[in-house]
């Protein structure tokens, strides 16, 4: 959705003489990586921790059915509404109908990735309603107008230098000062009046709660408890992976999650939602609608994306990722970024239309090292490359190249050959061992040296050797 | 692991090491010589298939592995000079050929007696080098291959440690990608630049003479970069050095 008009390399480019995004990904993500390994090492059974996450989420896939229908009973039988949404259209379709049946004129929204993946915001917007973004990063990027760009920290391509800039513009009175304190002073009262007067309060989930009915969300700010409490009405979108049997389970992969995440041990706020209020409770909305989303969820289960299923949106992947922390979040151009992203990004817009991202991988695998729930991510990237190749979506100059190297692979001779003719062709480049520029492979020589071969191939000079030591193996078996 | 009694070791060399470096080949046959095994060289190997593999090209890929396989059949060993095309014969042929009943069984075979140079001498020979002396600093970049996929760390660093008058320093970020990837390096030229600059940066701050790792992919991309830079960091397969053969030229040198 909202696919930018430009490709992924020229949007990368840009990124990557951002020297300002640089310092703010790496304050970011060089935080997170550090206090995440020191989590993970005060937590000994963290392995057995993530068994038992993958466990948990394997099994809610395999009863997908069974688990969802046991959350709407539960769910409904607590007062909510259940909504159930087969894509982003009908999701929005469902979310707005219910704001304009309420009259509503100002929606509060707490972060929510799902929200951004149905293209919620503009939705609101375009239905004439007042939405106001109440996690402080959501805030921050509602001001400059501009969409997350990292699924934990969504305004971490900012750093607080630019910040205290966007503050002193849209906050009346500006803040005082610029430190962090006196900004976060400075939206808290910006936005305390927006929480008190809203109608609708939107908020995600982290889990769903089969057995109880309940949705449970997890913050460090309190804004989602302040998003979903004092407005009348309480509406929950959640992708339908988000289902766990019990709260136990919840608490088994809140443990995962907190620590992949931010390094902490718990958040600030972790709540479950459980119905609207009830007659004696102090506050609590009068409605709550929850919309379970599949959006293309139904169909990985049944491929060889049904592992990306267990995600629980830790961002640990993106944050551990080469090619995130130069790029950015905003480069990917979907919803998710990173790792997760390229697996997700190709089933929500479409492999055509993104077809760049699973390519644009080392394949280094420090994602899947990570990953709290053991999501194998290159070995999911590497599917949407044997997709793409399938679908005849590479270029024609890579199928052809590639196709003339495999017709001379599989034939030892022609591709001895080959190489010999190769590498002193490359001999005519470039001088004293290196070559600093080469047709063909300028992505190479653009940026660093290529060395120059040595002059004979390590076949030759065996081979010669061999025939030296006359009567040895010299000429064995060939094929 | 037991290791059998003067084993019969296919060594597959990978392209690079056979078009760019050939010494690593030779010091690969040196080490396993030195370690007992009878070193054979078959002659109908090509490429273990990680470009096809690597861009979607599912058919090249197993295709390039039946034929690998088929060449080290004999072989009670195969050793590679690299993690990444050992990491490939262990983890992606299976898989690749999984459906296939003629070649699963076979894949898996090869799986595993294939094994990444270092680990091999380490884990399986129990080899350590003698009488080795380099007086030089040196600085070890993992790369991820071999790390993620075979669990290679602790072997090039014993092997190292062996030799007398190499001091080891530590590199910052030592197992993060250096950004190579293969292809990946020149489809996205730019942003593996900037990845690589990151680890050209790193490894100047050591302050080593030598920058050693175990993929001459990634040294050719770390060498390349450093030399670009204007540094004099000297880049060597890790077995060049076990070998003694860190007297000759780095790679980009000639000698």
């Amino acid at each position: 959705m909202n696919a930018p008009q430009q490709g992924f390399k020229e949007r990368a480019d840009a990124e990557l003489k951002n020297a300002v995004l640089k310092i703010a990904i790496d304050r970011t993500t060089g935080n997170a990586e550090r206090k995440r390994a020191v989590a993970v090492a005060a937590f000994p059974e963290f392995q057995a921790a993530r068994a038992r996450g993958r466990a948990i989420k394997d099994h809610v896939i395999a009863h997908l059915d069974h688990y969802l229908e046991m959350f709407e009973r539960n769910a409904t039988a607590a007062g909510a509404t259940v909504h159930w949404a087969s894509d982003d259209a009908e999701a929005r379709a469902i979310i707005t109908r219910i704001c304009l049946e309420a009259d509503a004129k100002l929606v509060t929204r707490a972060k929510s990735m799902l929200g951004e993946e149905i293209g919620l915001p503009h939705a609101l917007a375009d239905a004439g309603i007042e939405r106001v973004e109440t996690d402080l990063a959501e805030h921050i990027i509602q001001l400059a107008g501009e969409r997350p760009s990292h699924i934990v920290w969504p305004a971490m391509h900012r750093t607080r230098e630019q910040v205290a800039i966007l503050f002193k513009e849209a906050h009346h009175p500006p803040p005082a000062a610029d430190d962090p304190a006196t900004m976060v002073q400075s939206a808290r009262r910006e936005l305390r009046a927006k929480f008190l007067g809203a109608d609708v309060g939107i908020s995600g989930a982290n889990f769903l709660v089969a057995d109880t009915g309940a949705t449970c969300t997890v913050t460090n700010e309190g804004n989602a408890e302040l998003t979903t409490t004092p407005p009348r009405i309480h509406i929950v979108t959640a992708g339908i992976e988000k289902l766990v049997p019990s709260t136990a389970h919840a608490f088994a992969l809140l443990r995962l999650l907190v620590r992949s995440a931010t390094g902490g041990e718990m958040t600030q706020y972790t709540t479950f939602h459980c119905g609207p209020k009830r007659p004696g409770d102090a506050d609590g909305p009068e409605e709550m609608h929850i919309v379970l989303v599949d959006n293309g969820r139904t169909r990985m289960l049944a491929d060889e994306f049904r592992p990306m299923l267990r995600c629980i949106r830790c961002g640990a992947c993106m944050n551990h990722c080469v090619v995130y922390r130069q790029i950015g979040g905003h480069a990917y151009g979907g919803t998710y970024p990173g790792p997760m992203g390229a697996v997700l990004t190709p089933v929500l817009d479409g492999l055509a239309q993104s077809r760049d991202l699973p390519h644009a991988c080392t394949m280094n695998g420090r994602c899947a090292e990570v990953c709290p729930v053991e999501i194998p991510l290159p070995t999911l990237l590497r599917a949407w490359r044997t997709r793409s190749w399938r679908e005849r979506l590479e270029p024609r100059s890579v199928r052809a190249a590639l196709g003339l190297w495999a017709m001379a692979a599989r034939r030892p001779w022609l591709y001895r050959l080959g190489s010999r003719i190769g590498v002193r062709a490359l001999r005519l480049f470039g001088r004293r061992g290196w070559i600093g520029s080469l047709p063909l492979v300028g992505g190479w020589t653009a940026y660093r040296d290529l060395p120059r071969p040595s002059g004979r191939t390590f076949m030759e000079q065996y081979r010669a050797g061999q025939a030296g030591r006359a009567g040895q193996t010299g000429r064995e078996a060939r094929k | 692991m037991s290791a059998k009694s003067n084993p019969r070791v296919g060594l597959f060399l990978t392209c690079l090491v056979d078009a760019i470096r050939p010494g690593i080949g030779f010091a690969a046959i040196q080490l396993l010589e030195e370690a007992g095994c009878r070193v054979e060289v078959p002659q109908a190997q090509t490429c273990c298939g990680q470009p096809a593999l690597n861009s979607g090209d599912d058919k090249d890929a197993a295709d390039l592995a039946r034929r690998t396989i088929a060449a080290f059949e004999g072989h009670d060993y195969v050793v590679l000079p690299s993690g990444s095309c050992a990491g490939t014969m262990v983890h992606a042929y299976p898989e690749l050929l999984a459906g296939d009943p003629e070649w699963a069984a076979r894949a898996r075979d090869l799986a595993a007696r294939a094994h990444e140079i270092t680990s091999f001498l380490v884990d399986v020979m129990g080899y350590r080098p003698q009488g080795r002396r380099l007086d030089a600093t040196a600085t070890y970049h993992d790369s991820c291959a071999g790390l993620r996929e075979l669990g290679i760390a602790a072997q090039p660093r014993a092997l190292l440690a062996s030799v007398e008058g190499l001091e080891m320093r530590g590199l910052e970020g030592n197992d993060v990608c250096c950004g190579f990837g293969g292809t990946f390096c020149v489809k996205y030229s730019s942003i593996s630049n900037a990845i690589v600059t990151e680890k050209a940066e790193a490894v100047e701050r050591t302050g080593a003479d030598l920058l050693l790792s175990g993929d001459l992919g990634c040294l050719m991309n770390m060498a390349g970069k450093l030399h670009r830079r204007g540094a004099k960091t000297r880049c060597f397969h890790t077995i060049e050095v076990v070998a003694g053969r860190a007297g000759g030229p780095a790679i980009g040198e000639e000698g």
